[in-house]
């Protein structure tokens, strides 16, 4: 195989006739010092189709040889422990990144950045465990068990307000599938066009004609290494004889409802809660903006455009997390916000007994985190998430 | 030559308790001992129950062993610990007469028409067809039997140490047996030692007692086995003195002719019950230790000083004491030792208390690595009615976590084996809010009945309480609103709420008192039963939640992991996780993910290759 870690130029030769096949650089990797902790050589082919194709043809050819599954690598790293399962989840988003705030979140779980700080808190845990358990059970000795519940009250209290503010990480989903920005008003208010200019094609059909769209349209774009998904919606009005155009403007609604940011091209009066207001069309002869507080902005000129999006970037820092901080999949919110409510519970009871439970409670759902517990569907369920190669 | 169904080696807690479970379930059963007379002694500290051990005892008394019934007949001193915490961690905790303990053990043994009890030393086993047959006695004869239960305390390969002393026996001035250890080691056995210890034991006469605080006797009248009628003896109190700072100057000056330094003593000692001079080395900054000062008897002057376990020197022994408040002219009656003895590495059984490699061959209490009388009562009380069922063919008697300390107990030993001498803590148990010291019979009794373990006396008993208990939860599920709850004296928020009686309980309003007015029938139940029932009131939303997590767990013992699993070409797993699966040979899923130190990715490994095998 060569020398570990030390790259070679080989010759590929079919194995049926001797064939070469390609000149590439062979750099192998012995286990358990590898990605997946097994014995691993990669080869550094040209890059031509033609060239992968034969090479993979000539492989396939050999009985012991297949391509890998979706997600293999990473699944057999994990399986021979030399990723945990945040790191693999970490893993799997920077393969699925797109975008730089993508990135930078996915490596941050990667590195291992939650599971550290799992990692102290589970030592926090056993330690408050310990106490009450020492006063649990050796009460009948003088040599042990006198601390105070007052004390250990104060310590779950400190580690609960801990989880409280890692609950505020961003979401792991929001960050993987771009943030809702959904564009509402009156008809003919500019929505579409604005839509088109922001993400930079013609995605939805834009006419004077009140009421054109009638269903919500969807359009992803990376702003600023960002992830967002814009809406378009229906234009609301009070009156509509069209069934199809009122069941687009329910649709409006439930998107407005749904949304991470709004951008309101109407009155200031109907704007919904926390939306930004948007003065459009200012090319248009007469224009007069809605609120004085709008964002003048022309689709057409690019007029106002750099304040929209510097708006935008500034909302979006919400689901953004700061360099080297993560964010959090349902999955660990979930147990997260286990361990804040068992914690919470405990800080408030009087029973030893209770305490020592709540913190039981609290240690399991940490496990289950770091898949001690429930491993078969927690394993399902990430691993159905893996598309790719490695 | 005589022919048995079960022979059971040893007459100590878990000796007794394997014969008398054996009997129960209706095998002939030998009890094969040293000595007669020292059937039921208790080699170290003259008291039973504690924090953990005192559920042990109650659930060994729930299948109708022996323990609990021995304890009251010698019971002189009487605590319940951590009375003013929840009753999950109560442990009941009495001392007992010595003589008055052993003569009942011996006379409930002798009431078993099915147990002979044979002297002598078990010096091999017999075995044909890698199947115990029987055994082998000092004086060549032999003994039939389809079962075999070892239950040789600290004799099997016992050596006392005391200072430079070097004694051979298992308790002092008695045998040891050597050549059955010899012949376990030879059965290829993984065979360890360990080390406990006992401290001097002093003359009651010699105590100045009145410069001593004295530790009374629990005034209630709570016994260990609710089958006893009340208390049996007059009660005594305890006194409490203290190390101080010559004590440990005379300690730490004699501790280079202490066996546990000098390197005598290779086995593990407890770490929760350390010796004196282990506590002065460990813990050097504190100024004193507490030592109880425990009357062996009504008829004897023998007192333990609990607390000061040790294998110094004699001499140095006496000065120690005599170092102390209300001892300064104490006589020392029989000094204090450390005893080194061989264990079987309990990974090496099942769950039966079985050990794999030898079929019929059980094991029980400090063989597998366990200390204290209760642990053995209650192995003892399994691999007995274990071997009973290999020999006669009943269905085995195996329990859960999730059902009793004793199911923690044996899946701990099963699967994490020992690193010293186990002792039961109620932090070992995660379901503890269940398993309680007071509802051991409503949780065990019903699997006693169904494998036969109960007596006619205790089946009378348990029928009589199931119909209390019952009638009591019948009366409870009435429902009262808030306003009624307030007519009848418990001023609870008047909300328009509407609640069974046993919702209402848990409320801190409802005393006792409104809920014997509304139920006229729960005063006049046991006063245990009816403990019981308002526990469970109190604790309920808890053991409910515990309830939901339970049915999980049965349902991940449901992943089957092969016996014969090959945990050697598995990748992924360190050396030393890859050693613990295959001592402990886990049987499923959830067993391999309770095995210490076997990692999320590890069992995510053994899961993967389960299935692609399956496949």
């Amino acid at each position: 195989m060569g020398k570990a870690r030390f790259a070679r130029l080989v010759a590929l030769r079919d194995p049926a006739d001797g064939t070469l096949l390609d000149r590439a650089l062979a750099l192998p990797f012995v286990g358990p010092h590898s990605v997946t902790g097994e014995d691993l050589v990669e080869w550094h082919c040209h890059g031509g189709q033609a060239v992968v194709h034969v090479v993979l043809t000539a492989l396939a050819r050999e009985a012991d040889a297949r391509e890998a599954k979706p997600g293999e690598f990473t699944r057999r790293a994990f399986e021979n422990g030399r990723i945990d399962l945040n790191e693999a989840e970490g893993l799997a988003d920077l393969l699925a990144a797109e975008t730089e705030a993508q990135r930078r979140a996915a490596l941050s779980m990667a590195e291992g950045i939650l599971s550290r700080l799992l990692e102290t808190w589970r030592a926090e845990l056993l330690r408050i465990a310990a106490m009450i358990e020492a006063d649990l059970d050796f009460s009948d000795e003088e040599d042990v068990g006198d601390a105070s519940t007052v004390a250990i009250r104060a310590l779950v209290s400190t580690l609960h307000v801990e989880m409280e503010t890692a609950l505020t990480a961003p979401s792991a989903e929001r960050l993987r599938d771009g943030i809702r920005v959904v564009l509402a008003g009156p008809p003919n208010a500019g929505k579409s066009t604005l839509l088109n200019a922001l993400v930079g094609r013609e995605a939805a059909i834009v006419s004077d004609i009140a009421g054109t769209t009638r269903d919500s349209i969807e359009a992803v774009v990376g702003i600023g290494g960002i992830p967002f998904v814009f809406t378009d919606t229906a234009g609301l009005r009070d009156e509509t004889s069209d069934v199809i155009e009122r069941m687009g403007m329910e649709r409006a609604r439930a998107a407005v409802d749904d949304a991470d940011i709004v951008l309101w091209l109407g009155p200031e009066g109907n704007r919904p809660d926390g939306a930004i207001l948007i003065a459009a069309q200012c090319d248009r002869p007469g224009w007069q903006p809605l609120a004085s507080t709008a964002i003048a902005v022309s689709a057409i000129t690019g007029a106002g455009m750099d304040a929209l999006v510097a708006a935008l970037l500034d909302r979006a820092k919400a689901w953004v997390p700061r360099e080297g901080a993560f964010s959090l999949h349902r999955r660990q919110r979930q147990a997260i916000e286990a361990m804040t409510r068992a914690l919470k519970h405990c800080a408030v009871q009087d029973d030893l007994l209770l305490m020592a439970e709540e913190i039981r409670v609290a240690v399991k759902a940490l496990d289950a985190l770091v898949g001690r517990a429930g491993v078969e569907d927690m394993l399902d369920t990430l691993f159905s998430r893996f598309c790719v190669g490695k | 030559m005589s022919s048995y169904d079960v022979i059971v080696v040893g007459g100590g807690h878990a000796g007794c308790e394997a014969a008398a479970a054996s009997a129960r379930r209706g095998a002939r059963t030998a009890l094969v001992t040293f000595a007669k007379s020292g059937i039921g002694a208790m080699s170290c500290n003259p008291a039973i129950g504690g924090l953990g051990k005192g559920h042990l005892v109650r659930e060994v008394d729930a299948l109708d062993g022996l323990l609990a019934r021995g304890a009251d007949a010698g019971a002189i001193h009487h605590r319940m610990l951590n009375s003013s915490k929840g009753k999950a961690v109560q442990g009941p905790r009495v001392q007992a007469d010595r003589k008055r303990f052993r003569s009942a053990i011996a006379a409930m043994v002798a009431a078993y028409p099915n147990i002979d009890v044979i002297e002598g030393e078990v010096v091999d086993l017999l075995v044909n067809n890698n199947q115990v047959v029987g055994v082998k006695l000092g004086d060549d004869s032999a003994v039939d039997g389809r079962a075999i239960v070892l239950a040789t305390g600290t004799f099997l390969g016992g050596r006392l140490f005391r200072g430079e002393e070097l004694l051979t026996g298992g308790r002092i001035d008695e045998l040891s047996a050597i050549a059955l250890g010899h012949r376990l080691r030879a059965l290829n056995l993984p065979i360890e030692r360990l080390k406990t210890g006992t401290p001097p034991r002093l003359d009651g006469r010699t105590i100045d007692w009145a410069a001593l605080p004295e530790q009374p006797s629990d005034s209630s009248g709570w016994t260990m086995s609710p089958m006893t009628a009340g208390r049996q003896l007059p009660q005594i109190f305890c006194a409490i003195t203290r190390t101080n700072a010559r004590t440990h100057d005379l300690i730490r000056a004699g501790l280079d002719r202490s066996p546990l330094f000098s390197g005598a003593i290779e086995g593990r000692g407890p770490r929760y019950c350390p010796s004196i001079e282990d506590k002065i080395h460990r813990f050097g900054d504190r100024d004193g230790h507490q030592v109880f000062l425990e009357p062996e008897g009504l008829d004897t002057h023998l007192v333990y000083p609990n607390g000061i376990s040790t294998s110094l020197p004699t001499d140095v022994q006496l000065a120690m004491v005599r170092s102390m408040e209300g001892l300064a002219d104490v006589e020392m009656v029989v000094p204090g030792y450390a005893v080194e003895y061989d264990y079987v590495d309990p990974r090496a059984l099942d769950r039966r208390l079985a050990l794999s490699a030898l079929p019929g061959l059980f094991c029980a209490g400090q063989i597998n690595g366990t200390t204290g009388y209760e642990e053995a009562a209650a192995q003892g009380l399994v691999a007995g009615a274990n071997a009973a069922a290999h020999a006669i063919d009943l269905a085995p008697v195996t329990l859960d976590r999730a059902s009793s300390y004793i199911g923690v107990m044996i899946d701990d030993l099963v699967l994490q084996g020992v690193t010293e001498p186990y002792r039961m803590l109620t932090a070992r148990a995660e379901y503890r809010l269940h398993l309680r010291a007071d509802n051991a019979a409503t949780r065990l009794g019903p699997l006693g009945l169904e494998w036969g373990l109960i007596g006619a006396e205790r089946r009378a008993f348990d029928a009589a309480r199931a119909d209390d208990r019952a009638g009591i939860e019948r009366d409870m599920a009435a429902t009262y609103s808030a306003s009624e709850m307030a007519r009848s004296g418990a001023p609870v928020r008047q909300d328009g709420s509407r609640r069974s009686l046993f919702e209402w309980a848990r409320f801190a309003e409802v005393g006792p008192d409104v809920i014997e007015q509304l139920v006229p029938s729960i005063t006049t139940v046991h006063p245990d039963l009816r403990e019981e029932i308002l526990e469970d009131a109190r604790y309920a939303p808890y053991l409910e939640r515990q309830a939901a997590e339970i049915a999980d767990l049965r349902q991940n013992e449901n992943i089957p992991v092969p016996g014969d699993f090959d945990y050697e070409s598995l990748g992924g797993l360190s050396l030393e996780m890859r050693e613990k699966l295959m001592l402990a040979r886990p049987q499923t899923l959830a067993e391999a993910g309770r095995v210490r130190g076997i990692t999320p990715a590890a069992l995510a490994a053994i899961l993967v290759a389960v299935r692609r095998k399956a496949a």
